[in-house]
């Protein structure tokens, strides 16, 4: 099969005005297709008022297209777009509790977490949470290692992605608060069938 | 009280009012152009009721009989004068009872701003009564939706409403407005429309190579094709697509929705595409080598299997909403704009062009379609009356200069297929979403929305009775809409559907009604049974000659079927003449 024809994981950024219900709007426009929505996180963007969505799919790059391209169409919605893993750099943040018991006797274990890069953020008498961001394999792995240990709780966060070749937000605010759209850099997507980033 | 109202909407700078978020709603409406709203009070929304008591001067509140009837009428009216139809309906039941209209809307592009009461801000979320969560149940089948919970601000969301409602590709909006929004009273520094959202951009800029390219692929094409939708009524450019099909001399097919854009009888108008459209349309659509849609979506019902769809087409698709460029048909040049924009400029890139030979081959087909289906549907010999010579003789009396609002079945397709539309904004009916009940309401909003034009509604027998109720409204307001009714016993399409592909398995479909004629009597409404063909000429007559609604009933034939017909999941090229 060719690349655009299986599925693959796509990373959705979207920018939006912070409004209540947004969340709404942008969700059924997955589960209106039947799509699972792997990963959601929504939060302040670096420019004040304006929110910013990273949503994580695991489709087929068609299907992506037109999904942002709804997205898109919201009035609410400033900018969406989509790239593969290869055009962001991600993290996910994961917290794992173990019995500090076990920590204590098994000198093997901390030294473990210490190679994998955990760092404790909560130690008591009973528990110890060890706190790991990075990919999801490294954390599946993290996980793998200290379930014979008796891991007793265990939670990922949402995964945050930045565009690796994106400028930022801000100067393309200033273009959407003018009254009349500028003349942009033409993006040629339709003639030029790489693009992947559509815009005005 | 005159100098108060004159000086609430044209203040000084600095001069506010102190008036109720009610009142600051139905001048920012006036100030907006409205002039006509539909609307079913309530609890819910009896402040602005109440301050519309003192508007009847200003603002025509027509009582509908049921809130989907209020919506399908607010939808007529938008579609025949272009303005944004006005809905009011009450918080819970009545809010859902937009719903219907709401997906309607949506589907077919219709600009609307439907404003809902809403319980007390206090009490939402605790199941008061008549509460529903309005906001979250439309947020599929609205273009934008806010609630509004304090009174300052009601001049700001609702020039936003409007303004999005109208812009771009137009769609409804609703404003869900709570109880004490309504009451409070707040300083009103007069009404600014909006004209900028930063966060919607309803058009852009057009690109000069789009055009470029795609006057290069029209001036080197030998069988051009034009497929138009109502993308060109929406953006009232029917002059300059009539102005860019006459230079390009390319035949154009329309969807149903896309009807009387350029007349019915123009030379290069060369049918209706879709699913029961002309056999020409369809097939050609698999034998031309560039392919122009013009404000059309490509609908399943026109396009068929999407595999086997001008495949051999380079596509030039022209459209302001960009989601729909290649959502269903690859385009080969997007021409991503305003069409009123777009197509000036590429009639000025393309050159003056004739195809005889091309355009030909769409007359040889209509030919072919005239003889085996359209012949006997207009021109019958059976002792029973076709729908379709209802339709004819209806033309020939009003002469193509009607408005034509048609529930959804059989009768839709026939009347889509024969009605002589010579002006546009004459076709009103629900295409996206087929909504049966659409066309009585929608016939009274499309004569408030046009009152110098005659509006004639077609309705079948099953259709008529999903919001018979609203010939109430026609007694009550008295306005003047021709009703007929083609009753064939049925609910026709489904029954043709059990008939073609369940082996006639007639599970459910034969229906039956009241008599209309009384039914309407029973509403002051005149009206007369037809069912002897040597009656149709002079009861039509009758009817668009009585002042006044009148509702006619014409008995056609039972078991009669809609033909040509592409049968779902089957290519263009395989439409079926029998």
């Amino acid at each position: 099969m060719s690349e655009a024809e299986k599925k693959q994981e796509f990373n959705i950024t979207i920018y939006t005005e912070n409004q209540i219900g947004l969340l709404s709007r942008i969700a059924i426009i997955f589960t209106r297709r039947k799509i699972n929505i792997d990963s959601l996180n929504t939060s302040p963007s670096e420019i004040e008022s304006i929110h910013r969505f990273n949503i994580v799919i695991n489709e087929y790059e068609e299907v992506v297209r037109k999904l942002t391209r709804q997205i898109e169409k919201q009035v609410e919605v400033l900018k969406a777009y989509y790239h593969t893993n290869e055009d962001v750099i991600w993290q996910e943040l994961a917290l794992y509790k173990v019995s500090t018991d076990v920590i204590a006797e098994k000198v093997s274990v901390e030294r473990l977490l210490r190679e994998n890069g955990a760092r404790a953020v909560v130690i008591r008498k009973d528990y110890t949470v060890f706190e790991t961001t990075g990919h999801r394999e490294e954390t599946d792995n993290l996980i793998n290692i200290l379930q014979p240990y008796g891991l007793i709780e265990f939670v990922r966060s949402a995964r945050v992605a930045i565009i690796k070749d994106s400028e930022g937000f801000n100067s393309k605010l200033r273009e959407f608060e003018r009254l009349e759209p500028g003349e942009d850099v033409i993006e040629n997507e339709y003639l030029n069938q790489g693009e992947k980033v559509f815009t005005m | 009280m005159e100098t108060a109202q004159e000086t609430l909407t044209a203040p000084a700078a600095t001069e506010t009012v102190h008036v109720s978020g009610s009142v600051a709603l139905l001048e920012a409406l006036i100030a907006e152009g409205t002039d006509t709203i539909f609307g079913y009070p309530g609890g819910a929304i009896m402040p602005i009721y109440d301050a519309l008591f003192d508007y009847n001067d200003k603002l025509n509140h027509i009582l509908v009989r049921h809130e989907q009837g209020g919506i399908h009428a607010g939808q007529g009216y938008a579609r025949t004068s272009g303005k944004v139809g006005v809905v009011f309906a009450t918080s819970g039941p009545g809010a859902t009872n937009l719903v219907t209209g709401l997906a309607d809307a949506q589907i077919d592009s219709t600009p609307l701003v439907c404003i809902t009461g809403q319980v007390f801000a206090h009490l939402l979320g605790t199941d008061a009564f008549q509460e529903t969560d309005v906001i979250n149940i439309t947020t599929p089948v609205t273009k934008w939706n806010y609630q509004i919970t304090d009174a300052t601000e009601i001049p700001e969301v609702i020039a936003k409403a409007f303004y999005i409602a109208r812009s771009g590709r137009p769609g409804p909006v609703l404003i869900d407005i709570t109880k004490n929004a309504q009451i409070q009273l707040f300083d009103f520094a007069g009404y600014k429309p909006c004209d900028h959202i930063r966060s919607y951009r309803p058009k852009p800029i057009v690109r000069p190579q789009y055009i470029e390219q795609a006057a290069k692929l029209i001036n080197s094409a030998q069988k051009p094709f034009i497929l138009f939708g109502q993308g060109v009524i929406l953006g009232s450019a029917e002059q300059e697509f009539k102005a860019f099909v006459e230079k390009s001399g390319i035949p154009a097919a329309w969807t149903v929705l896309g009807a009387g854009a350029i007349p019915t009888d123009h030379p290069l108008n060369v049918g209706m595409l879709g699913m029961h459209g002309n056999y020409g349309p369809n097939v050609l659509t698999n034998e031309c080598d560039v392919l122009i849609a013009i404000g059309m979506r490509f609908d399943d019902r026109v396009t068929g299997r999407l595999d086997k769809y001008a495949k051999q087409a380079k596509v030039i698709h022209l459209d302001i909403d960009p989601a729909e460029i290649d959502k269903n048909v690859k385009s080969t040049v997007p021409v991503w704009g305003d069409c009123k924009e777009t197509l000036p400029l590429l009639t000025k890139a393309i050159e003056k062009k004739e195809y005889p030979e091309w355009l030909a081959k769409f007359n040889d087909y209509t030919r072919q379609e005239v003889e085996a289906v359209i012949h006997n549907e207009l021109n019958p010999t059976t002792p029973e009356m076709t729908m379709g010579e209802v339709i004819k003789q209806l033309n020939e009396i009003t002469k193509g200069e009607a408005v034509i609002v048609t529930d959804v079945g059989q009768h839709q397709m026939v009347a889509c297929r024969y009605a002589q539309f010579n002006n546009t904004r004459s076709n009103v009916t629900s295409g996206g979403l087929g909504t049966m009940g659409f066309a009585l309401p929608a016939a009274i909003g499309a004569k408030f929305g046009a009152p110098n034009r005659t509006v004639v509604a077609i309705i079948g027998d099953g259709g008529f009775q999903m919001t018979c109720q609203e010939l109430g409204t026609i007694m009550q307001s008295g306005v003047d809409v021709k009703i007929v009714i083609l009753n064939n016993r049925f609910l026709g399409m489904v029954r043709q559907w059990q008939e073609l592909f369940n082996s006639r398995r007639y599970s459910f479909v034969d229906i039956q009604s009241p008599d209309f004629v009384a039914l309407a009597a029973a509403y002051r409404i005149p009206g007369k049974l037809v069912d002897d063909r040597a009656d149709l000429n002079a009861a039509l007559n009758e009817m668009l000659n009585t002042p006044g609604s009148f509702l006619l009933e014409v008995m056609v034939t039972k078991e009669n079927n809609v033909f040509p017909m592409v049968p779902q999941g089957c290519s263009v090229s395989e439409i079926r003449l029998k």
